[in-house]
Parts: C-alpha cells; structure tokens; sequence
C-alpha cells in the first residue's frame, strides 16, 4: 500500500463511518419521536385519566365508627358500655397471597378453625378495600407479636374498636339483650350505608328495640393510604354522631335483690312503677352472660346455653306462659263487685267442693281436705285465705264475657306493648277465643276452671305485673315501658287513655282484702309480714303443672320435681298510695306463699328504703 | 504484551509533559455529565423516600467514577485498544464467577459480593464488549471481512450467553446490540445486516420457546394487556404509566409523587426512576432530559466523528449508538411500550456498577477526544 492509497483508503472508511452514523441517526430521531409522543400521550391526552386514577390509588374513604349510645339505669348507673378492643382485620386487596398470610398468622397467634370459617364468609360479604375482621379482642401479647411481624403480613392490620360491653353481665340479659355481629340475614335488610362503620348490631332485648337509637350516624374520612394500605394521612373527615344514650326505668338495686334472691332457681320477677308504668325490675333466671355474645359465643358454649335444661336463654318474665292461678281473684272479685254479681256482705259455704247444675263432677277448692273455707265466706275472706268456691259461684253469674272484657283492661290475654321484642301474649280465653282455636263451644265449666286462673287461661309474669299495677293505680291503664329518657329528654309516659270503670268503693274494699292477705293472721301470705314498716297488698297463687283428675290428690312426693306446682305471687306498696307493683313467678316453687312471696317483700323493702332515703334527701 | 507498552508509554518524555502541561478532559462532555448527575441524585433522593442513604451511595461511586474517567483520560487511546482483550477477559471470567459464586436477589443471580460492596458484572460488560469488538476490528480491514465478522460474533456471545443464564435476558440484548454497533459502525456489509435481521427474526420463535422463562413470557404478554393480572405481573407497568400520566405537562413538584412517595410505584430509584421523574417534573421535564441525552449523545458521536483512530472513532460511536439504545428502551420499558427488561436509566437510576462502567466509557471517550485534539 502506497501513502496515496492508504489516505483514500482513510478517507472511505471515515465516509463509510459518516455514513453509518447518519443511518443511525435518523433511526434514533425516529425512535425518539416514538418516544416522545408516547410521554406526550401519556401526560397531556391522558392526564386526567391518570390524576383520576392516581388518586383512585391512594384516596380512600374509610366510615368513622359512630359509638353506640350507652345505656343507664334511673340512677345513672351504666348498664351497657362501650370498651375500646383491638382485632385483627384484613383488607383483601393488599394481601397478595391469602392461604399463605392466614398459614402465617395461625402461626404467631391462635386462630380457630372457626374464626376462619366465619372470617371467609364476612370476606364474601364486603364491599372492596374494606377491613374484614378475622379474630377479635387480641390480647395485648397478640398485638405486640402482630406489631413485630407487621413488616411481613401485607394486608393484616390490628384495628381498634369500640366493643359493647355489659358491665353487671348477667344481671340484665333478659331486659338489655345484646349486641352481636351483623349475620348474613341481618346484613341483607340493613340499610349498607348506615352501617358501615358497624359491624354489630343489637339481637334481643333492648338493645334490638331501640337499635336505630342507639346506633348513631356513621361519619366518613378520606385517607390518604401508601401501596400497603397504611393510612399516611387524613385528608377530611365528617365525624360520626354517636348514637342516643338511653336511661332507663330499671333500678340497678332492685334488679340485684331480686336477681339474688332468684338466682338458683327457674322463676321471672317484673317491678313496675306505678305512676309510670316504668319497670324497675325485671328478672328471669337462670341468666348468662351477654358479653359473650359481643364477638362471638363460642360453639361450646353457646351448646351449653343451649342444651341446659334450665333454658337461661329463655326470657321468663315476657315469654314465659303459666296459669296465673288464684293471683287473678282479686281482679276478679272486682269485676264481680262491679257487675253486681256479689257484694261486701254476700257471703256463701264452700264445703270444700263445688257442684255445678247437670254436672256430675265437683270442683273442689284447694284445701277440700280441710272441709273448705267453712260457712259464710264473704269476698275478704275468699281473697285472704283463697277461697276457691267462692269464685267458683261467681264466674257462673258473672259469665266469661265480662270477666274476659274486664281481664283485657288489667293487661290479660294482649301484649303489653312492653319497649323490647319477644313478648308473649298469654290467653284470656272467650267463647270466640275457644271455637277458633279448639272449635268446641263454651261450656261453664271453663269459665269456672277460669275463675281461678286455670284451665286455658295463661299469663306472663310482666302481665302479672301490669295486673298488679293496675290494681294498685286503681285501674290507670298505663303501658309498661323500660325506656325513661333518651339523651337525658324524658320519654312521654304513654297517655292514661282509660280508667277502667269500678267503683272508687270498690278498689277501697279489694284494697283491703289485699292487705289483708299479708297483714291478717289468717293471710296466705302472712308469712312474709313480720318486720314491714309499711303496708303491702298482695296475693298468693299456685299453678297446676300437671292436671289432677277429680279423684286424685296432689302428692308432691309422687311426681318429678318439675311438675311440682308453680309458685305465683302479686303485690303492691304502700298500700295507701301504691308506687311499686309487683308480678313473680317461681317456676315449681309450689306454693306463693312461701317460695314467692319472699322474693316481693325482700324487692319492695329494697324500693322503699331507696324511697324514704330519697324523702329524707330531699328535706 | 501490550502490559509493557503500558509501561513505556508512562516512561516517554512526550507523555510525562503531556501530563504537566495540562489535564485531557472534555469539559462538554464533563458539564454535560455533570448536570445529569445533579438530575440523578435530586431524583434519587425523592425517589428513595427522601433518604439521604441512596443519594450518598450514589454519589459516592459517581466521584469514584469521575476519577477513574479522569485518569483514563490522561492515557492516549492506543492504551485501551492494547487493555481491551484483558478488560474482555475479566469481564468474561467474572460473569463466570457470578454463575458459578454469585448472589441471588429476586430470583436471578447477577452480583458478585466482594465484601464491602457488590458488583453487577453484566453492566461492567455493556463496555467491555464494544471495547473489544472495537479493538479487534480497528487492527483489521475496514469495512471487516467475514472472518472478522464470525469472529466478532463469537466475542459478542461468549458474554451475552453468560448474562442469559443468569437469566437476565434484556441485558444479554443490549450487550448483544451495543457490540453489534461497532460492527455496523465499521461498515458491516449490508448483506450481513440483511441476514442478520432475518436471522433475528427467526430466532425469535426459538427464543420464546427455549430461551425465555415464564416470568420474561408473562412480562411480554403483560406488555399486551396489563389489566389482566392488575395486581401481579400487570402492577408494575399499571403503577408506572400512572405515575407518569398524572404527572401532566409541569408535574406534582419534586418529592412530591403521589405515586413514588406512597410506594406503589415498585424500583422507584432503580429501572423505574424516570416515572418518578415524570410524576415530579412532568413532560418539561422529561423534555429536558431529553435534551441533556440529545447533548450527550450528540457529543459523543462529535468526539467519534473527530477521532484520528479507527478504534477511537468505533469506540466513540458505539458508545452513543448503545446510550441511545439504553435510554430508549428504558423510557419505553417503564411508559409500557416495550416489556420490562431490567435496563437502568444510564446516569439517572441508583447502581453503583452500571455508573462506575459508563465513567470508564467516558474515561475512553475523553482519551478519544484528547488524541484528535492534539492533532
């Protein structure tokens, strides 16, 4: 290679690189242009799309839990309360690998194979970025070890709620109920929105009543959340409104008393107020404990309230239906007196059995061994020691229709209208009543086995109550109520649409025949009156279990204790201005006089004790 | 061999007063550098969180990258001509060595832990192999025969196999693509360029069935409809064009990235930084990212264009041609018009490796420039 040829040789290679570098070039302008136009999409055609999105990403709106509204007795007392509990949740978008994320978590903390099953089922139920709660209540070992290892369970998050809580447990879990989790069935009849922030909703008593009340408003705050769903910041917030608190008629105290007294056995005990109608008391054991319900009872436990044979689930005082015995005579012997069929100096013999024309079977009086009440028993008499045959003659004059007429104005026969769900209506038996439900005609048998407060009639123990408190206020038909004031307003005490129409005499007279069951010598409940510093009305009654053919005896020792008798008891004080009234049951307690009338008088000593402090308070 | 012309070259008298006389750099090419260097660590720094741990890393391997560009530029070009095969050769054995003793992050082994710091030898190689292919086909005829060329091939692969079993299919390409270069920089016969295109063509069906794993498959398929598998493999490209669309004409303002601050933008300060770029700084500034590559580009290929060597003017141009290439499918990988390939951002993303083996480029490309300004 000579210079000339080697320089012409540089010269077309550099023109050969030139070359390639312009094809280069304008394949990179062209690609850049690619480029370009694509950003140019993306963030000016597009833009808003993605600001939409971007703020989709990271924008939620959580609901702001409102708190339930508390719940007091008259005294102030806290009956139901919310406590702040931490539970474990899980947002379903944020967890990349469910199975793995719930392996990993059964492995640092226990979870129930049924906390899964229920925590798979709400994960059906909810709405998207939602937290779903997979185990409740943590303890603070469970938080402190999910705190640890929050760094590896994307999508878990311990989450604090305010949880229901009742302080006095058992004592009020017939009246109050419970809050539990909102089921399948609930969730498909709420209002969504409204419960967004909720995630239980009250199940009985009280607190399924008033549950609107109670609820409260739902509030909502956007947060800002990064990519594992930790909320950075708020952005706004409207707060929830917490729900109304609600004060009650329920004493605290009274409820106690007569809690304690019944514990250990089967029985339900209402106390009314009697200017009021509110109730003071109301009882039904055996009890349980409503916290249980809060989170979630447990299977075996839930079994064993279940399967007792004691039914503590089963609320005594409102669906419990039992003869009501000779605790219907005093109502009766007004009517009575009313009608005219008797009067204070109609007397009659009660031999111990009563015939009635063209029936051959007598009707015998409870204490036909004895001989019956004797000669000339008038109507105090028949209240005080509880003559049968008494009213066995009456009802055949007075006749079924104004007795049942009568009765519903006390209470009988129709719901109360009591302010929590669940009430039973009893049987105040009519001729109609009979040919719908047995299609047989009236015979007066029936209306002489109702005399009494047997045969088809049946009552609650709150009917008992508003019985007794009718009595008591002189046939003032108020309606039972719980509920005293909401958010410290005062409830409107349900108007007095009616008096029932006796005769001012006539209340005097039963009034006293009714004192004279406890404070008589002779009284059926004459046990109980030792010690009192006021006066009391009251009277006895006692419920067949079983029925006793004409021919057979009651024999205690030859039936099973659960068919003893039924112990029924009714009462009101002070006799001269009546302010608490009271119906009780004690299921096979046989006789009122010694297993119910007890329990009153322990209750109404406890309310005017409270009374006369309060008197003295005020002077 | 070439070790005692190293040695020599340091002895001449010419080379000590070169030495004296003034430092060779090419202060463009240094301005330019310098300013994407600010980009990249203001970009980093919101990109991490605003943490200040990555941005001294960071800036860190930038001054030991800059000192090592500074010292390879005092050395003439025929320097790295004679050290391309060795640099080839330690590249070559360290892509061995992390096969064989390499660290596994994510699933794929591409580090060598050296102790205090790890290496990514695959990014060292993206300059190793121009280098050589450079050097080889400077010594030979311009434009190269088809011995050469078989030659070069082979040189090309030897490395870009290496990479693919690690697997990291995107880097084997673009080491493939920047060695390539030369060869068409150096005037590659357009036949050869025509069967090399079939030939690509034809390899793609085998490469997805033999070469590509599930997870490069599931990244193309991705690419077609993100909204498939929202929060797996469509995620990514989901987050990142959101980042980048919402940023708008003017952005949301630095560090404050929806997007890149809240964490659903995933390697936000590694392949994925331009969409906190975009987020931030909006079209403006991704135009004047643009611009600052179009400068350094545009330099580089100046500098190739001025070269007196071949080798210099093979090297210079590769260079850029391969910058270009990095910068293009990075912006078009995270904007989703190509799948995810783990390519960094060069210059802007985090990685100590990738930003030492672009000085040392520099370092060349400056020696390059020094030559043909001495002239």
């Amino acid at each position: 290679m000579n210079d000339d040829s080697a320089f012409i040789d540089l010269t077309r290679q550099h023109q050969i690189f030139v070359n390639r570098v312009m094809v280069a070039c304008l394949l990179a302008v062209i690609l850049g242009i690619v480029i370009i136009a694509r950003y140019f999409d993306l963030q000016v055609t597009r833009h808003q799309d993605f600001v939409t999105q971007a703020d989709n990403n990271r924008v939620h709106m959580r609901p702001a839990s409102p708190s339930r509204g508390l719940i007091y007795d008259r005294n102030g007392n806290l009956l139901a309360d919310n406590r702040p509990t931490y539970n474990l949740t899980i947002v379903r978008e944020r967890s990349p690998d469910m199975d793995q994320l719930l392996t990993d978590l059964s492995v640092l903390i226990d979870i129930s194979d049924h906390d899964v099953v229920q925590f798979r089922k709400r994960l059906k139920r909810r709405k998207p970025y939602e937290n779903t709660a997979l185990k409740y209540s943590l303890s603070e070992r469970e938080r402190s070890i999910l705190a640890v290892n929050s760094f590896r369970l994307d999508g878990a998050e311990v989450s604090a709620r305010l949880t229901r809580h009742y302080p006095s447990g058992e004592l009020f879990a017939h009246v109050i109920g419970y809050v539990g989790r909102i089921n399948e069935a609930e969730s498909q009849s709420i209002d969504a929105i409204k419960y967004s922030g909720t995630d239980s909703i009250g199940k009985i008593g009280i607190e399924k009543y008033y549950e609107e009340s109670l609820l409260g408003q739902v509030g909502n705050e956007h947060v800002e959340t990064n990519a594992r769903g930790r909320v950075m910041r708020r952005l706004s917030k409207v707060d929830p409104l917490s729900g109304a608190s609600l004060t009650l008629h329920l004493d605290r105290r009274l409820q106690a008393t007569a809690h304690a007294a019944l514990k250990d056995q089967r029985a339900a005990l209402v106390a009314i107020e009697v200017k009021s109608g509110g109730i003071l008391a109301m009882v039904s054991t055996p009890s349980y404990d409503p916290n249980l319900f809060v989170s979630g009872i447990s299977q075996s436990n839930y079994s064993a309230l279940v399967q007792s044979e004691d039914r503590p689930l089963f609320n005594r005082a409102i669906r419990g239906q039992y003869p009501p015995g000779s605790t219907i005579k005093p109502m009766f012997g007004l009517i009575g007196l009313q009608n005219e069929d008797v009067s204070s100096e109609h007397r009659i013999d009660d031999p111990g059995y009563f015939y009635l024309n063209g029936v051959e079977r007598p009707w015998r009086d409870h204490n036909f061994k004895r001989g019956g009440h004797g000669k000339g028993v008038d109507l105090t008499e028949a209240i005080v020691e509880s003559c049968d045959v008494y009213f066995y003659n009456m009802s055949v004059d007075t006749g079924i229709d104004v007795l049942a007429e009568y009765s519903q104005q006390f209470g009988l026969g129709s719901l109360t209208g009591l302010d929590i769900p669940g009430e039973q209506s009893g049987i105040m038996p009519t001729k109609e009543w009979k040919k719908r439900e047995r299609g047989e005609a009236w015979f007066n048998g029936d209306t002489i086995n109702t005399s009494i407060g047997q045969g088809y009639m049946l009552a609650t123990p709150l009917q008992l109550a508003v019985m007794s408190a009718r009595l008591a206020s002189r046939g003032k038909v108020l309606q039972p109520r719980l509920v005293k004031a909401r958010d410290g307003v005062e409830e409107p005490i349900a108007e007095q649409s009616t008096l029932i129409d006796i005769k001012a005499e006539h209340w005097d007279y039963m009034h006293n025949a009714m004192r004279n069951v406890i404070h008589s010598p002779r009284g059926t409940a004459n046990s109980i009156r030792s010690g009192l510093t006021y006066q009391m009305a009251g009277k006895t009654g006692t419920a067949q279990v079983i029925s006793i053919s004409a021919n057979d005896e009651y024999d205690r020792d030859k039936i099973n204790q659960r068919q003893w008798d039924h112990a029924l008891f009714i009462a009101f004080a002070p006799v001269e201005n009546p302010q608490i009234a009271i119906g009780l049951i004690v299921e096979n307690g046989e006789h009122g006089s010694s297993t119910a009338a007890p329990v009153a008088r322990l209750v109404i000593d406890e309310y005017m004790k409270n009374q006369t402090k309060q008197q003295l308070g005020q002077r | 061999m070439q070790k005692g012309d190293f040695v020599r070259q340091l002895q001449t008298p010419g080379g000590s007063i070169r030495m004296r006389q003034a430092l060779n750099l090419d202060y463009i090419l240094l301005a330019i550098l310098l300013t994407l260097c600010t980009v990249s660590l203001l970009v980093i720094y919101s990109a991490s969180g605003q943490s200040t741990i990555y941005v001294k890393r960071q800036l860190v391997f930038m001054m030991i990258g800059l000192v090592v560009m500074g010292l390879m530029a005092q050395f003439p070009p025929r320097v790295w001509e004679r050290w391309a095969f060795l640099l080839y050769i330690a590249g070559a054995l360290s892509l061995a060595a992390v096969l064989l003793f390499g660290v596994e992050v994510n699933g794929a082994q591409r580090w060598l832990n050296l102790g205090f710091t790890r290496l990514q030898p695959s990014e060292f190689m993206k300059i190793c192999v121009p280098l050589m292919i450079a050097s080889y086909i400077a010594k030979n005829t311009i434009p190269p025969s088809f011995k050469h060329v078989v030659l070069a091939v082979l040189l090309i692969f030897l490395p870009a196999f290496l990479v693919i079993k690690q697997p990291d299919l995107g880097t084997a390409i673009l080491i493939s693509v920047s060695g390539f270069f030369v060869l068409f920089l150096a005037g590659l016969q357009r036949r050869y360029l025509v069967s090399a295109f079939v030939l690509a063509l034809a390899a793609l069906p085998s490469l997805w069935f033999f070469v590509m794993r599930d997870y490069q498959k599931q990244r193309v398929l991705t690419l077609l409809n993100p909204q498939q598998d929202k929060l797996g493999a469509g995620w990514n490209i989901i987050q990142s064009t959101t980042a980048i669309g919402s940023g708008g004409w003017s952005g949301k303002g630095w560090t404050r990235g929806t997007q890149s601050q809240l964490n659903f933008l995933p390697e936000s300060h590694t392949d994925f930084i331009i969409a906190v770029l975009a987020e931030e700084f909006g079209l403006i500034g991704v135009l004047l990212l643009c611009v600052l590559y179009f400068l350094l580009i545009g330099r580089c290929l100046f500098i190739g264009l001025k070269a007196t060597s071949m080798f210099g003017r093979l090297f210079a141009g590769s260079v850029a041609l391969t910058l270009f290439v990095f910068v293009f499918v990075n912006l078009s990988m995270v904007s989703g018009i190509l799948p995810v390939v783990g390519a960094p951002l060069p210059l802007i993303s985090y990685g100590g490796t990738a930003i030492v083996t672009l000085f040392v480029g520099f370092g060349i490309l400056m020696s390059v420039a020094g030559e043909s300004k001495k002239r």
